[in-house]
């Protein structure tokens, strides 16, 4: 019996978890509270920051939502030339990892024009939710 | 650029291979726990073990449950819409292999309870995988590399430019 009671467990918390994070992946959050004291810049990301905002894309080698985050963020930043995306792997970049306190792959940061951390992502990105949260820093720059 | 794309990415597969294998995955696990510890779970975690080994170890197309779906499966549906890169699924097998692993040894030295929670947690993953295409072991990676610290992860890496 013990067996079946595992099992059913098992089942219940798989879909539990797999809910949770159906609905929780993606979404947009605000900075953390220590964010503001982090400036990231071309020294420690190997690449120019945009002129407006920028999006800083962890990855790792086993992780398939990366390519997904990949493609969409390729495809956001194409139009917009002050908007760049720079990507990093995880695995080579513990320091920067630890620095941001990055727990998975795919994580983005979006930064604002001075390199500080103005939203974080968490899981595969969704486009409208990207687009808005690019809009608001957007908006903020130019105010 | 620090893109983590290697120079020689590996042949692209059909996603829906791993998804069907974790759920064949799934029902020998379930079975297993239900079984309970003894002869039938044991022979049933040999066989789990040995097709994680495979599809670990020597790679997806060696992945048995993989076979089937390529032989059986695949020929009835239409091509896949698009294809992914095989070295997330294999590391998701070597995850499975370690959780097997845990599973038979305490099934051997007769550790119930740690059988129980090993084939749980194994389940639990393959069902993840399976239903909703999550990969619970690649979320676990970036942790367990950040509590192992730089060095292994350096020795260990296989992309080391």
């Amino acid at each position: 019996m013990t067996g079946l009671y595992v099992a059913a467990i098992a089942v219940a918390v798989s879909i539990a978890f797999g809910l949770y994070r159906a609905l929780t992946d993606g979404r947009i959050r605000g900075a953390r509270r220590r964010d503001g004291d982090v400036r990231l810049g071309a020294e420690q990301l190997g690449q120019e920051l945009g002129s407006s905002a920028t999006f800083v894309q962890f990855s790792s080698e086993v992780c398939a939502p990366c390519r997904t985050a990949r493609r969409l963020l390729t495809d956001v930043v194409k139009d917009a030339p002050a908007v760049a995306h720079i990507e990093v792997d995880a695995e080579t970049r513990l320091d920067l990892v630890e620095q941001l306190n990055i727990t998975r792959t795919p994580t983005v940061v979006l930064l604002d024009e001075h390199g500080v951390i103005r939203h974080r992502i968490v899981g595969a990105p969704r486009k409208p939710e990207l687009l808005d949260a690019l809009h608001e820093v957007l908006t903020r720059t130019a105010a | 650029m620090s893109s983590p794309q290697p120079t020689v990415a590996p042949k692209p597969i059909d996603p829906r291979g791993p998804r069907f294998g974790a759920a064949i995955t799934s029902v020998v696990l379930a079975v297993i726990l239900i079984l309970g510890p003894g002869l039938p779970a044991l022979i049933l975690l040999i066989i789990q073990t040995i097709a994680f080994g495979l599809g670990s170890l020597v790679g997806l197309a060696a992945q048995p449950y993989g076979l089937v779906y390529k032989s059986l499966v695949r020929p009835r549906l239409n091509p896949p819409s698009e294809l992914e890169d095989p070295r997330p699924p294999r590391f998701a097998q070597t995850v499975g292999l370690i959780f097997a692993l845990a599973s038979l040894i305490s099934l051997v030295a007769q550790f119930a309870v740690l059988f129980y929670i090993a084939v749980g947690f194994a389940l639990v993953a393959a069902l993840l995988n399976s239903v909703f295409n999550y990969c619970l072991g690649c979320e676990l990676y970036l942790l367990g590399r950040r509590a192992l610290g730089r060095p292994l992860a350096r020795i260990v890496s296989a992309n080391p430019n």
